[in-house]
């Protein structure tokens, strides 16, 4: 009897210890859905020793209402898309990183290291990148798909075929590169245009499904789909048929960026978490799950040689220009949830 | 309980009487914490400013109802007159909800009563049986709702197969399968209280009706649906009221091309509007709304009890 008690002893006291060191040990990462392998999540534990807790989110807007519901001091890091960062940094959810924190810093490729969104890079790393514009099915439409129009006025084979991301900024983003004016205008007559040429290019929508996305393309549910193009490699490697476009009149570009929360539990499991992540190494394995690119330097040698040459990440020389999507100001917003909720009153 | 402290002795009831409060307090926290101060919380919020992309600035304002009822155009500074879109958009949820009960009743009333008339024994596999597919996760059963319902889902394959139509018929992204989802959601909630009423009633009063010359149809209607109405009517609210608020149908089966009750107030919170103070405002419409319906009901019920 007393071997058993002092057995029980010995094994709840080795409970108590695993789950102090489990405590002290992890990283709660707050990120998109289907997004990073888990093998990779593993090496990253079995390199630091560090337990990673992840909750997921579809969308930024999402992510950003969770955590000012009382997320915050919960999480370490999260994964925003660009106008996200700026937005966070602006609300003060974002906390600084200071030079010299990061060993890693020095692996971001030039391009990357200093963004509009973020200057000189004090909240964030770059995650992915990649753009957002839509897929046509060329079994049902063999015309020619790099217009917005295939999206805002389609062709009559197409009509009532079409899903759109239920985002609003990604829909009114390439709403205003259709009508060539600029994201956010405060211009009324533009904003007009914009409501109005919305009113009529919905009655040719289908639906507005963000998460099956992929879904409705491969299912033939839709044959035109508003989609992203890591997203838009792995449709085609499911139905062939179809193709993305880029739009002569411009797309749109995003780059998914790695976050240091105020208030981390676990700040310096984050940043070793964020280290982790400029490895070339480690950042090729995410690129070559989720079919984006890296903003890495030196990764090439990683990579899948199969992504350098997708169709969905080599725009045409007809291709117009990829554009970040603008943080509009507070009245402009508040027009353009007007202008949303007409689109889907 | 009466006749319990008669029998029981003094002591004892004393006991109780004095336990009764205590016993009552999970109850009671339960009430008040999960029910009460989000719904007070939520009061207090919709007459609160909103604050830009989320959270709400604590001076009060009218802001949020005033936008629910009054129109001002694309900029806010035309003269105000009645906004239709979220009349529209409440109207559209209940006539959705309404007709989805409707069908739960037309299927889930016949069902009830073929399981509440077989042997007593069998009666437990049957309910069982009803509850089976409700074990499985609402988004999973939405989603192959939606792979029966595609053009070219095995529905459309078999009925052309068997010739009955030529070209696929177009179901997804229609009202029609957002009607049949929140049907196949909620139709438990209809069957098990109609089931559990038809189950106490006594046959013996059916005889009878058919003794004095009823026939089938009026001993249906004058004897069997007046005694089970409590539970028709049960049936009726508790499929309702979830389908008035449901947003995973009407996304999933009707393509989020308009929005419903549910999917408008996620936006505010979820979306780019990020407009608490309205979505909690549009919450506190739907919220009344729903305590006038159900004050009907009650109303009605207790004149019925009354005449008889």
């Amino acid at each position: 009897m007393k071997k058993l008690l002092s057995t029980a002893a010995t094994a709840s006291l080795l409970t108590i210890m695993a789950q102090t060191a489990q405590a002290d040990g992890q990283v709660v990462v707050y990120h998109w859905f289907e997004y990073i392998p888990q093998e990779l999540v593993d090496k990253f534990t079995a390199e630091t020793g560090i337990e990673v807790v992840m909750d997921t989110f579809d969308s930024n807007e999402a992510m950003l209402a969770s955590l000012k519901a009382g997320g915050m001091g919960t999480y370490d890091v999260s994964v925003p898309g660009d106008y996200m960062v700026q937005i966070m940094a602006t609300e003060g959810l974002l906390d600084t990183i200071a030079e010299g924190e990061l060993a890693n810093k020095g692996n971001i490729a030039p391009e990357w290291l200093d963004v509009s969104y973020d200057p000189g890079r004090v909240h964030s790393i770059p995650y992915q990148w990649g753009s957002t514009s839509f897929m046509v099915d060329t079994a049902t439409y063999d015309g020619d798909i790099d217009t917005t129009d295939i999206l805002f006025n389609p062709p009559t084979e197409l009509s009532g075929k079409i899903n759109m991301l239920d985002s609003q900024g990604e829909v009114l983003a390439m709403a205003a590169l259709h009508l060539g004016i600029p994201q956010c205008s405060q211009d009324r007559e533009q904003l007009k245009a914009l409501d109005a040429m919305l009113q009529k290019a919905k009655v040719h929508w289908a639906s507005f499904n963000s998460d099956t996305a992929k879904e409705v393309l491969v299912s033939g549910d839709a044959a035109v789909g508003q989609i992203y193009d890591g997203f838009g490699a792995k449709a085609r490697a499911e139905r062939d048929t179809l193709k993305y476009a880029f739009p002569t009149q411009g797309y749109v570009v995003w780059m998914d960026n790695v976050v240091l929360l105020k208030d981390a539990p676990n700040r310096e499991n984050a940043l070793k978490f964020m280290d982790f992540l400029l490895e070339p190494e480690n950042i090729a394995a995410v690129s070559n799950y989720a079919r984006y690119g890296s903003g890495l330097k030196d990764v090439a040698e990683f990579l899948d040689p199969e992504l350098a040459t997708l169709p969905e990440s080599n725009p045409p020389a007809t291709a117009g220009a990829g554009a970040f999507i603008q943080v509009c100001d507070e009245a402009t917003q508040a027009v353009y949830d007007q202008i949303w909720t007409n689109v889907k009153k | 309980m009466a006749s319990g402290a008669a029998s029981g002795g003094s002591a004892n009831t004393d006991t109780y009487e004095e336990a009764r409060s205590w016993l009552l307090l999970p109850a009671w926290v339960t009430l008040v914490a999960l029910s009460l101060i989000p719904v007070l919380l939520m009061l207090v919020y919709s007459f609160l400013t909103k604050e830009f992309r989320g959270g709400v600035i604590w001076e009060f304002s009218l802001a949020a109802y005033d936008q629910f009822f009054f129109d001002r155009g694309l900029f806010g500074d035309d003269p105000a007159t009645l906004e239709w879109t979220y009349i529209t958009i409440f109207w559209r949820s209940i006539w959705q909800a309404g007709a989805a009960t409707l069908l739960s009743l037309l299927i889930g009333f016949p069902t009830a009563y073929f399981i509440a008339t077989r042997p007593e024994t069998s009666r437990p596999i049957w309910v069982f049986l009803v509850t089976i597919p409700y074990w499985v996760n609402l988004l999973i059963r939405t989603v192959s709702m939606k792979f029966l319902l595609r053009d070219q889902g095995p529905l459309n394959d078999l009925l052309i197969g068997l010739g009955l139509i030529d070209s696929p018929l177009h179901m997804v992204n229609t009202n029609f399968a957002v009607q049949l989802g929140l049907f196949y959601s909620y139709l438990p909630f209809m069957v098990l209280p109609i089931y559990a009423a038809v189950e106490r009633y006594n046959f013996a009063l059916s005889e009878a009706a058919a003794d004095l010359y009823a026939s089938k149809w009026t001993t249906l209607r004058r004897v069997l649906l007046p005694s089970v109405k409590p539970g028709v009517i049960a049936g009726c609210i508790l499929v309702f009221v979830p389908s008035l608020g449901a947003f995973l149908a009407p996304d999933l089966l009707g393509g989020a091309k308009n929005f419903m009750i549910g999917s408008l107030i996620e936006e505010q919170f979820k979306g780019n509007a990020g407009n608490w103070p309205f979505g909690a405002a549009a919450s506190m419409i739907l919220l009344t709304m729903v305590l006038i319906i159900l004050m009907i009901f009650a109303r009605q019920q207790a004149r019925a009890e009354r005449e008889v």
